[in-house]
């Protein structure tokens, strides 16, 4: 009994070594007096039930008391190791690489869709979607392209049966909605367009496309330039420059042509802009009255403005991506270039 | 379209700018895709005279030349190759020092032995051509030393306009020049045809910006060009007639509303002079010869197509307009033979079609360097007909993609005078008899209503009347004011068959304003009555979680091969590898991980949220779907580790999976899958299964880790909100068991009884450790669950807990044979 209590204080002596242990000595220490079958403390604690009663009372009660002191004595040295290994152990390298976990991110044009809606969630425009399958009336008819427009050649849209066909812009739901809401309208649609051009470096049978519809009374031309001027400002800066150009929509009167001040060049022209100075982001224009009145709403009473713009390219023109194939790649050295974010990195 | 600013300037009679008159296209009538200057690298070339040619001393073939270059120094000597420099004549001539076209200096070389002072140049040298036997010989009385380019009108830029569907005006030299006489001031006049003769006259071009004259309204003829009256047949009969000998019969008045027939006789076909052929090269087009150039160049100085044919291959001679017979053949101009039909109108002699209407002439009736009489068409065919036509045959040319887009069916008279004229002035012959109209349903200028409140009230800015009318006025439109000037009654001009309304005419107004002369401030609106799509919120909370979770997002296209029964398929697919609309998103993901293998990328995380198609009863069903595919290491390894970080397998799998049916389609239960390809479903509660997920088959690399991939239907249902639970104040009371499973049964079904037996006080219910080998019984295996016991209201005791845990491993044992593993 003498022995075990002489014991008991000899291992008490090394409770000091503990606040100086690194984290290697630390485990050897715990193995060495805790261990679970040669642990010093251990042996005595096994060896109590061959002890008299008052004895193991004794020596029981000083050794459960040192297990006690050891286990926090380890348990705070483990802290403050893992806490500041620097300031126990001099010498571990700082610069070392830190734990990491696996990050995902969303897609670039994703990124870029929800930014521009987003813009336009400010401006008081909601999201509308509708079926990737589309009848030629939603896709063509209602949208005021005549009959045999050259749109409707069958080489330039994928066919199902019948007059199924894949929509080839977002702008059937704009029949969809005025059809099913009453003005005011204000709503952009995002969604894939289906065009049958083969994948080149700038064509892909399949894009991204958002299109936008706003329809109230009273609505005219100096508010369609205002609001897509706007959103231009914000997507891009503040000080881009923009311009208004004509152009021609079987379903737009009068039809324009947005453009912004080159993204790369700056304005003072490169072969990316083809030396122009500017970047064409969308097709626009005050909303056809065939089109108002193929939906059953008053043309003389409402009018509006519709736009209809393409995220891959806007995408591709912002972050100077040479080749549309690599936004559906999915190369997760590509995809992860833009996991943090499109937007916010340094230049 | 390409236009060439000479050929504008002519039009105009002023000189353009290039580069602005490409802004004010684009600014204000159709974009300007770029403008290529042509032959402006002549600037060092100069007007030479010949002085004298004598025979070179070291060489039979080589002349020396004595040639007056108009410089201080004097006449200088230049070693020739080519045998037609004649003395007294004049070349153009290439300085020592000189740039020339392709951006070579001219050096001072000795050739055989003789000094020469620069060089004369052939047409090839210069660009000009591919003549390059002999030097160019300029016919002009410009003094030597003279810009080459300042005395050869070669200098010009070929501007490129993108003209939308909607302005075939715009496919003619004239009709830009009228938008830029709008635009810039001024009027546009046909110029004169050089060798016409005093006697042609201007013809009825010269009030573009005013009224046009009503079609019956006619002038009397150019000198040469005799004009007919309209032959407008009572209905019923087939409207015909016979000029010069030719009958002509227009059987097929719906596919050729208007049909004219000019007979010249007499002409001689020869190589066009350098004017017409420089002018037709200037916009990129190959001259032919003098007769098939001239209707060209009409063609592209007023779009009208026209076709002239050799009389003497006409049988007949007859010319009839009629819907082509079953099966009849022609061969076009390009040598193929063509199979038409009766959707396609033809032009036909007496025995068969010579021409596809609107589309190609035949190689037969083409005119031919021996051809002396000529038949002239100047038509307009009806657009829907020819765009048929060209679809059916697979053949364009210039004339359909007019005819497609529709032509100045009240200019056709101008442009067939015109024609005329050229021919005549190009190629010589007479025209005996005036040209055959036939119009059997002779229509006017239509007139639309204008408001210019309306005007106002759309573009959001007050609008004069007055400018309206002007702006109007600028490009042909005439406009009268009607009520007290309430209203304008504007009259549009053939040209334009795209202005049927309203609002077309604000639209005209807006664009010759300029569409950047409006302001563009915010003003207010009112918040639209449509709510945010829900699905959209439910995808981007979806993306949200798995990007979270180390996924990237992936792009697919939903086209591909083919990924069983029940697909969508293209009826005109690209290509067979995308002909069909896929059914499920996780192939498309694999072939992106087999594309990231390919770059060396092991560790691969994608998802994608994306449409999925199905054949349906009706029609093919679509709906949102949501999947994902992982392959590689667990986490990114870390130096303090040292050893490899282990591959994900399929517990990474399932946790995926379940965290995205939680987020997706959070109706569903993950279940294993039932029959032996291991894996789990996702089962709605009604049973059907909504989801999948499993390891999968790959075109993998040997350093590829395993590939495994889930994929759910998104639910499209409201959210709603999460209800707060009370925290816990009282302490637990855990305790670790270890149980001997039987085989067949399942750690589920364990924690359902362990569950139901031990009752509420039961808090929580964790497997943490699986365990095979000594001290478990064949058949078994040991699986240890923590369980926690708490009381929400009062300090359970510990007695009470092992009462409670003891039942439970009682009814472990009566239910489903589990013991509790001793020691
Ligand atoms: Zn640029």
């Amino acid at each position: 009994m003498r022995d075990l209590l002489a014991a008991l204080t000899e291992l008490r002596e090394r409770l000091h070594e503990i606040p100086q242990a690194d984290e290697r000595r630390l485990q050897d220490l715990k193995t060495e007096i805790l261990g679970r079958k040669a642990g010093a403390l251990t042996k005595i604690l096994a060896a109590l039930p061959g002890l008299e009663p008052a004895a193991k009372k004794q020596v029981g009660g000083a050794a459960n008391a040192l297990k006690r002191d050891f286990e926090a004595a380890i348990a705070a040295r483990e802290r403050d190791l893992k806490r500041a290994p620097a300031a126990a152990a001099a010498g571990v390298d700082l610069t070392m690489p830190g734990r990491a976990s696996w990050t995902g991110g969303l897609h670039l044009v994703t990124q870029v869709v929800n930014e521009i809606c987003e813009i336009f969630h400010e401006l008081g425009f909601t999201r509308a979607v509708g079926p990737h399958i589309e009848t030629e009336r939603y896709n063509f008819y209602a949208l005021n392209f005549p009959k045999d427009h050259p749109a409707l050649d069958a080489q330039d849209s994928f066919y199902l049966g019948g007059d199924l066909l894949l929509r080839t812009h977002t702008s059937p739901v704009q029949i969809r909605t005025l059809e099913r809401y009453p003005p005011p309208v204000r709503v952009v649609i995002p969604g894939l367009a289906y065009r049958r051009d083969p994948f080149d470096a700038s064509h892909s049978p399949v894009f991204e496309q958002i299109e936008g519809l706003a329809v109230d009374e009273g609505i005219s031309f100096v508010d369609f330039k205002a609001t897509l001027a706007t959103f231009a400002r914000r997507f891009f800066t503040a000080d881009t420059r923009v311009r208004f150009r004509p152009s021609f929509f079987p379903f737009t009167e009068p039809s324009a042509e947005m453009d912004v001040q080159c993204q790369i060049c700056g304005g003072t022209g490169c072969a990316a802009c083809k030396q122009s100075g500017w970047m064409e982001i969308l097709g626009s224009g005050m909303v056809h009255p065939a089109v108002l009145e193929n939906c059953g709403v008053d043309s003389e009473r409402y009018s509006g403005f519709a736009w209809g713009m393409g995220p891959d390219r806007i995408a591709m023109a912002r972050h100077r991506i040479p080749d549309i194939r690599l936004l559906f790649d999915s190369d997760v050295r590509f995809l992860a270039q833009f996991a943090a974010g499109a937007k916010g990195g340094a230049r | 379209m390409i236009v060439s600013r000479r050929w504008l300037e002519a039009l105009l009679g002023r000189a353009l700018d290039a580069r602005e008159t490409a802004d004010r296209l684009t600014m204000h009538v159709a974009p300007v895709d770029a403008v290529v200057p042509l032959h402006q690298d002549l600037g060092d070339i100069v007007v030479a005279r010949v002085l004298e040619v004598k025979q070179h001393p070291n060489a039979d073939r080589l002349t020396l030349c004595r040639v007056d270059a108009g410089v201080a120094g004097g006449p200088v000597e230049v070693v020739c190759g080519a045998r037609n420099v004649q003395a007294g004549k004049s070349y153009p001539y290439a300085p020592v020092g000189a740039v020339l076209p392709g951006g070579a200096r001219l050096e001072r070389k000795a050739i055989r032995g003789v000094e020469s002072n620069g060089m004369l140049c052939s047409a090839k040298e210069l660009g000009l051509g591919d003549d390059h036997a002999g030097i160019l010989e300029l016919d002009t009385a410009a003094p030597p030393g003279s810009r080459f380019v300042d005395v050869v009108p070669v200098a010009d830029h070929q501007i490129v306009i993108d003209v939308p569907a909607n302005r075939p005006d715009l496919l003619g030299h004239k009709g830009v020049a009228r938008e830029l006489a709008a635009l810039l001031g001024g009027a546009v006049k046909l110029p004169p045809i050089p060798g016409a003769g005093s006697a042609a006259p201007a013809g009825g071009d010269a009030a573009l910006g005013g009224r046009r004259r009503a079609p019956s309204a006619r002038g009397d003829g150019p000198a040469r060009a005799a004009e007919p009256g309209v032959a407008a047949g009572p209905s019923g009969r087939v409207p015909s007639g016979v000029v010069d000998g030719v009958e002509v019969r227009l059987e097929d008045p719906e596919g050729a509303p208007r049909y004219m027939i000019a007979v010249i006789r007499g002409v001689k076909v020869a190589s066009s002079p350098g004017w017409l052929a420089r002018r037709l090269a200037s916009i990129g087009q190959r001259p032919i010869n003098n007769v098939v150039d001239a209707t060209n160049y009409v063609l592209f100085e007023v779009n009208q197509p026209l076709h002239a044919f050799d009389l003497a291959k006409l049988r007949g001679p007859a010319v009839v307009v009629r819907r082509a017979q079953p099966n009849e053949k022609i061969v076009t101009l390009d040598g193929v033979e063509r199979t038409l039909s009766p959707e396609m109108t033809a032009i036909c002699d007496a025995a068969r079609p010579t021409i596809i209407a609107g589309v190609m002439g035949s190689a037969e009736s083409e005119v031919a360097a021996s051809t002396t009489d000529l038949v002239l068409e100047c038509a307009y065919f009806q657009p829907t007909r020819v765009r048929r036509t060209r679809r059916a045959l697979g053949l364009s040319s210039e004339s359909s993609y007019r005819f497609e887009r529709g032509i100045d069916l009240l200019g056709m008279p101008e442009s067939m005078r015109r024609a005329i004229e050229l021919i005549i002035a190009v190629a010589g012959g007479e025209q005996r008899e005036p040209w055959l109209d036939l119009w059997p349903q002779p229509v006017q200028e239509k007139t639309i209503f204008l408001r210019p409140e309306r005007a106002a009230h759309l573009l959001g800015v007050a609008t004069e009347r007055a400018e309206l009318e002007r702006l109007l006025t600028s490009v042909g439109f005439f406009v009268a004011p009607k009520d007290g000037g309430s209203r304008l009654a504007v009259q549009v001009p053939g040209w334009r068959p795209d202005v049927t309304r309203e609002v077309d005419l604000i639209e005209e107004a807006a664009r010759l304003t300029g569409y950047d002369a409006f302001p563009d401030e915010l003003r207010p609106y009112r918040p639209g009555t449509v709510p945010d799509a829900p699905v959209e919120q439910i995808k981007a909370r979806v993306r949200e979680r798995l990007a979270q979770a180390g996924f990237f997002e992936a792009r697919t296209i939903p086209l591909g091969p083919g990924d069983g029964p029940e697909a969508v398929a293209v009826r005109n697919p690209l290509s067979a590898d995308e002909a069909l609309l896929r059914r499920r998103l996780i192939p498309g993901l694999v072939r992106r991980v087999e594309h990231n293998w390919a770059n060396r990328n092991r560790d691969v995380r994608l998802f994608e949220i994306g449409v999925v198609f199905r054949t349906g009863q009706d029609r093919p069903e679509e709906w949102d779907s949501v999947a994902g595919v992982l392959t590689g290491a667990r986490r990114p390894p870390h130096w303090s580790e040292g050893a490899k970080v282990p591959d994900m397998d399929i517990w990474d799998l399932k946790h995926h999976f379940e965290l995205a049916v939680r987020v997706a389609a959070p109706s569903c239960d993950v279940q294993p899958a039932r029959g032996g390809g291991g894996g789990w479903v996702a089962v709605q509660r009604g049973g059907e299964v909504a989801g999948w997920a499993g390891p999968l088959e790959a075109d993998a690399p040997v350093w590829a880790a395993p590939l495994f991939g889930f994929e759910v239907r998104l639910e499209v249902m409201p959210p709603h909100p999460v209800p707060y639970r009370p925290l816990p104040t009282q302490p637990p009371v855990e305790r670790d068991v270890a149980l001997l499973v039987p085989a067949g049964v399942s750690a589920e079904a364990v924690s359902a009884v362990l569950a139901r037996a031990a009752g509420p006080l039961l808090d929580r219910l964790a497997v943490f450790d699986e365990y095979h080998g000594p001290g478990v019984p064949a058949g078994h295996r040991s699986v240890a669950w923590h369980c926690t016991f708490r009381d929400p209201v009062r300090t359970l005791r510990e007695r009470e807990v092992d009462e409670l845990l003891a039942g439970a491993l009682q009814a472990l044992e009566d239910e489903l044979g589990v013991r509790r593993r001793e020691g």
